[in-house]
């Protein structure tokens, strides 16, 4: 906390420009009562869901883009030195507090659609919301780790695991069912972002699936979660194993 | 302490060749390394630009895993076991900081305290060693992007020092470093070893270092060790010569002895050059019995000529 001022400016900036995204979304509630079927509440919860998630995973795992950086300037070789284990150092150094713009924001936008969801509350719905930010957050941690990973191979890509995480962001922060099938058949079953907040949120909402999976995927994000971190996890390892390190 | 047996390190280059195809090439940056290192032992590790120093304590810290060979230090593969073997060690880079810029150096060690678990009273008595020896009380409480480059070497050579490691890298400790800050250095180096027999690799660029510190040396020159023993034996190998500054009565013909030759004259100034291996007293008795000898002296060869005739001869003495 050493630099306060700057610590409430980013913060401030973050709440704003994410709460932007939420504003595109009011304004064309104003012109229509539904979108792909699903109110502004329903949205609302969608869109906080997966925020929260990304959020949380950014908090946690978002330093780890900057592993192309870190292998450029030689500091990975300093992390490699030291008996903390390599992703804990990344993930820890420079933690960014002001990431919490983002979770402050999407999180206060998920309690106001709680509170106005027409939905009959039962136990499993209950639980499933949790369960559902909990394996956004590991699923997005994954793939921040998976591209990493990717990283030691390519050189510097941030970009292309951005277009997964906030390029998956955005798309998630809308229903389903206004996007193509195929679209949202690739963002299920392939890139599993579909499960951050998707398939638990059609059994929360009690919503038909548009591509018409079989309803038990709606309560596969923590497994799909698991196998992803796994991936992560042992991409991580075959990368730090093939890190070639700079001159000098 | 430290054995290499055989270890290679080859790495896979893509050059962009014609457009866009790309042509993949070897680069053998290691080839072949066999040493070992007693415990106790202070070892300088001497070799030109990419001869494969860096490359060689990389490996020995698990930062790059070998391409093949055995390779282990205080009986544990490096590689395997990164982070138990991270306990054990302590490296220095002369060329990058192991602290945080934005901490105070006395954060930075608390900070390395509790990553490597040191416990409290052990700390405080490393804490005020170093503190001491190598005069940090001033500087403790500056961050360490405010810290001149000699200062912050003698932070960094304490921080890699808090956990008491068996084995201490240090890679061109002493690099940019002015008269005095590395003076410091090595006297601190010095008292290190005798006090812990901490074993100690030292690469570096400046020979003095070696002169000063280690009673061995190793050249290793295209990723091969080109010389490992003591440094009297690095003279003879490097064929080095002494000269002898030859002061006539006035001016002569070029001196004509056995096992010495002229290689400079000035007046009545002769410069000869002559085998480090041989004898000085013969060739002046032979001198001044045919020559009007004034004065002489003799000039030992510099080391910096002797290893830089090693590199020129390279790959021709490693077999």
């Amino acid at each position: 906390m050493a630099y306060r001022t700057s610590f409430v400016m980013m913060t401030t900036a973050q709440f704003v420009v994410t709460g932007l995204d939420f504003a595109t979304i009011g304004i064309m509630f104003t012109h229509t009562n539904s979108l792909g079927g699903y109110t502004l509440p329903e949205v609302a919860f969608l869109y906080s869901a997966s925020g929260v998630s990304l959020g949380l995973a950014d908090l946690l795992c978002g330093n780890v883009e900057r592993l192309g950086q870190r292998v450029r300037d030689g500091s990975l070789d300093v992390m490699l030195i030291r008996p903390v284990p390599t992703l804990v150092q990344m993930a820890a150094d420079q933690f960014a507090l002001r990431r919490l713009g983002r979770i402050t924001q999407a999180g206060g936008v998920l309690v106001w659609s709680m509170t106005r969801l027409h939905v009959h509350w039962t136990v499993d719905r209950i639980v499933l919301v949790p369960v559902m930010l909990i394996a956004g957050t590991a699923i997005f941690c994954a793939i921040f780790v998976l591209g990493a990973a990717f990283q030691f191979v390519s050189g510097d890509a941030s970009e292309v695991m951005n277009a997964f995480t906030y390029g998956g962001n955005f798309l998630t922060q809308y229903p389903p069912t206004i996007f193509a099938r195929d679209l949202v058949r690739t963002m299920t079953l392939i890139i599993p972002l579909g499960f951050v907040n998707w398939m638990p949120a059609l059994h929360i909402l009690g919503k038909a699936d548009p591509v018409g999976l079989p309803s038990v995927f709606q309560f596969l994000s923590p497994i799909v979660a698991a196998v992803l971190a796994a991936a992560g996890a042992l991409a991580w390892r075959v990368g730090i194993r093939s890190y070639r390190s700079t001159g000098s | 302490m430290i054995e290499v047996d055989n270890v290679a390190k080859t790495f896979v280059v893509r050059q962009r060749s014609k457009g866009m195809r790309r042509s993949r090439r070897e680069v053998h940056a290691v080839g072949g390394l066999t040493f070992s290192v007693a415990a106790g032992e202070m070892v300088g590790y001497i070799g030109p630009n990419g001869a494969g120093k860096s490359t060689t304590i990389k490996m020995l810290t698990g930062i790059l895993v070998p391409s093949s060979g055995r390779l282990t230090v205080a009986g544990v593969d490096p590689a395997r076991e990164r982070v138990g073997m991270a306990r054990r060690i302590g490296v220095v880079f002369g060329q990058r900081t192991t602290l945080w810029w934005d901490l105070p150096l006395r954060d930075s060690f608390g900070l390395l305290r509790r990553i490597y678990r040191v416990p409290a009273a052990r700390y405080r008595e490393n804490l005020d060693r170093f503190v001491e020896l190598l005069e940090l009380a001033p500087l403790l409480d500056v961050p360490v992007r405010q810290l001149s480059l000699g200062q912050r070497m003698r932070g960094d050579i304490a921080a890699a020092l808090m956990h008491d490691p068996d084995v201490l890298y240090l890679d061109e400790p002493t690099i940019g470093l002015d008269i005095v800050s590395k003076v410091k250095v090595r006297e601190f180096l010095r008292e290190l070893r005798a006090d812990k027999g901490t074993t100690i690799l030292l690469t570096t660029h400046d020979l003095t270092d070696i002169e000063q510190l280690c009673s061995r040396v190793m050249v290793i020159d295209h990723g091969r060790l080109v010389y490992d023993g003591g440094l009297p034996g690095l003279h003879e190998l490097g064929e080095s010569e002494r000269t002898m500054i030859v002061d006539l009565d006035r001016v002569m013909p070029p001196i004509e002895v056995d096992s010495a030759r002229v290689v400079r004259t000035d007046g009545p100034r002769q410069w000869l050059a002559f085998p480090t291996s041989a004898s000085a007293a013969p060739l002046v008795s032979q001198i001044a019995a045919r020559y009007p000898l004034a004065d002489l002296s003799i000039a030992e060869p510099a080391i910096e000529d002797v290893i830089a005739r090693l590199y020129v001869q390279g790959s021709a003495v490693a077999r």
